[in-house]
């Protein structure tokens, strides 16, 4: 079992964590659109002028319900689709299609069934490393497949393998690449509460121990709040909005099995299931005065709804 | 249960193939004399005449035939005589020929056309309309351009085998996983690239699919085609003996024109396993 801090450790004064200072965005969202043409010459606006910077090293997750735009977010990061407007900047350059920089992980796996486990990682890493001998783009792939623990099944074809395994093979061939972002799109919701939990202990170990950025869409509560630094939340769509950025209060070491003894665990838990049962609705509908699409306000829940309200208004206290 | 299920399969297969031979041979065979006749009459008249025996031949008829054929399928003597070897090779000359043809040109021009939504809307108009057409209604067009009967044989084995394959192929890329074009994409995959390795691997089994189609198509046109254009060729071997009025070497015809296409489809067969994938 992690140890688990007590969170005056952790805790930093809110004025830090309201703002993202500039010099830490290595992702900036910047003011993007998604528009479809509707019948009868109209437009439907998924959602707009919607901002979000993420920093180096950090683990952001996005929780709406289906038809905010999700997707459309991550495909737009990943280069596979063009906002409307607005751009996206990654690390000083704005973004101009896909790149082996940003890995995607896809919700459905996305193997290429007629290639062996080895030959779909290798696939990626010689995409990668174009001028690669054989034997190196192999040795990497053997080392990608290791660390998702699927070491033996080199030769087995997806059709093979677990739903589980599958994904598997899909982490390990967006890590071979060596990729500076992460994008995950629901990579575990088709699978089964024990493996999905397995899985999630392995992300988690692979991205805090090689620092990986990660952006990550999930349905999942209890998923973002064990994977995430901060999660994202998005109003209903269309013209859904980023309601507020909760900043996780929980520790870096975490532990799955212990997540629930941790202070402030059931607080941010039901912070977020309000925002997803009611909510992300009613904000929709009415934001709050005041706000600002370019900053979207960031939130540090604590022990109870109450709590938090005294806190972001005042001083922290020391929570433990 | 499975083998025993084929060997029940096998045994059941020669019973029939027993009773069928057995039921052809007393279908031809004499019911005794007939009437009396006068004996030089008879004599003229045969058996057919004199003990009711049908003019149709026998299963040992035609097993005798098979025998000299296979006793010597590549003699020749001359332009109206030549084994059925010979035959057969110049008819899977002129279909290998011909549909290599037309592979080479529907695989290329179906990926070009299946890569282009446009395209593949474009041009669909003039596959439909050319597709139904009884390729042998390409023959005079092609005897009056080609001005060469055995080269027409191809281009119309060529033509026939061209629609379906073209179409397999236009839509076995055109529907190649959009998850599978993401994944190359975000590799920062190439065009050229994409297409050997994610495209042509994706749409194999369609176009395979296709390729059986069409050698199905070009074996039954190649034996009227030959009809028609004369010469050489299983197709014209049939005809030639019809005009003999050798019933027993048009029935081992039909026997080897189908062994040879069983031969063919199973052949692509092999082929289309050998490029599926289970999903």
């Amino acid at each position: 079992m992690s140890t688990l801090l007590p969170f005056a450790r952790q805790a930093r004064p809110v004025a830090e964590t309201r703002r993202t200072t500039s010099s830490d965005k290595f992702i900036s969202i910047e003011g993007i659109a998604r528009r479809y043409p509707a019948p009868g010459g109209k437009q439907t606006t998924i959602f707009e002028n919607l901002w979000l910077p993420v920093r180096r090293g950090e683990f952001v997750c996005m929780i709406g319900h289906s038809g905010c735009g999700k997707t459309t977010v991550l495909n737009i990061l990943a280069g596979l689709e063009a906002p409307s407007e607005g751009v996206v900047i990654v690390d000083g350059q704005a973004i101009a299609g896909t790149s082996l920089d940003r890995a995607v992980i896809f919700q459905g796996h996305a193997l290429l069934p007629w290639r062996s486990v080895l030959g779909n990682v290798a696939y990626a890493v010689s995409s990668r490393w174009r001028k690669a001998k054989r034997a190196e783009v192999e040795a990497r792939a053997r080392k990608a497949i290791a660390t998702v623990g699927l070491a033996g099944s080199e030769h087995k074809r997806p059709s093979e393998l677990s739903g589980g395994m599958k994904q598997r093979v899909g982490i390990a061939r967006a890590l071979s690449i060596e990729p500076k972002i992460l994008l995950m799109d629901e990579p575990f919701s088709a699978l089964d509460a024990l493996t999905r939990g397995t899985l999630q202990d392995e992300v988690r170990r692979i991205c805090v121990e090689t620092g990986q950025t990660v952006f990550m869409i999930t349905h999942d509560v209890d998923e973002a709040i064990y994977l995430a630094d901060r999660i994202v939340l998005m109003t209903n769509g269309p013209e859904a909005k980023v309601a507020e950025i909760v900043e996780n209060p929980l520790p870096k070491d975490r532990d799955r099995t212990q997540l629930h003894h941790a202070p402030g665990y059931y607080a941010l838990r039901n912070h977020l299931i309000d925002f997803l049962v009611t909510r992300s609705r009613t904000l929709r509908d009415a934001m709050p005065e005041g706000y600002d699409p370019m900053h979207p306000p960031v939130v540090r829940p604590s022990l109870s709804e109450a709590d938090a309200a005294a806190i972001t208004a005042e001083k922290p206290a020391l929570r433990a | 249960m499975q083998r025993s299920l084929t060997l029940r399969a096998g045994a059941l297969s020669l019973i029939i193939l027993a009773l069928a031979l057995f039921g052809w041979q007393i279908a031809v065979s004499g019911v005794g004399k007939t009437e009396a006749m006068d004996p030089e009459y008879a004599a003229l008249m045969g058996e057919t005449a004199t003990t009711g025996k049908s003019a149709m031949p026998g299963p040992l008829d035609v097993g005798a035939t098979i025998w000299k054929h296979l006793k010597d399928p590549f003699y020749d003597r001359g332009p109206n005589d030549k084994g059925i070897g010979i035959q057969l090779a110049y008819s899977i000359g002129r279909v290998a020929l011909g549909y290599g043809l037309a592979v080479l040109v529907a695989i290329p021009v179906g990926f070009l056309i299946g890569m282009s939504p446009l395209m593949s809307r474009a041009l669909d108009p003039f596959i439909q309309i050319m597709k139904p057409v009884s390729p042998l209604a390409w023959m005079p067009l092609a005897l009056y351009t080609i001005k060469d009967s055995s080269l027409s044989a191809i281009f119309v084995i060529f033509i026939c085998a061209l629609w379906p394959m073209l179409i397999n192929t236009v839509f076995g890329v055109s529907s190649t996983r959009k998850e599978w074009l993401n994944v190359a994409r975000t590799l920062e995959v190439g065009p050229v690239r994409r297409a050997f390795t994610v495209i042509l691997p994706a749409a194999a089994p369609t176009i395979l699919t296709g390729m059986r189609i069409s050698i199905g198509i070009a074996w039954l046109v190649i034996v009227a085609a030959e009809m028609l254009v004369g010469g050489t060729g299983i197709g014209y071997f049939v005809w030639n003996e019809w005009n003999n009025l050798s019933i027993t070497d048009v029935i081992t015809s039909i026997l080897v024109i189908g062994l040879v296409g069983m031969v063919l489809d199973q052949l692509l067969a092999r082929a289309q396993a050998l490029v599926t994938f289970p999903e």
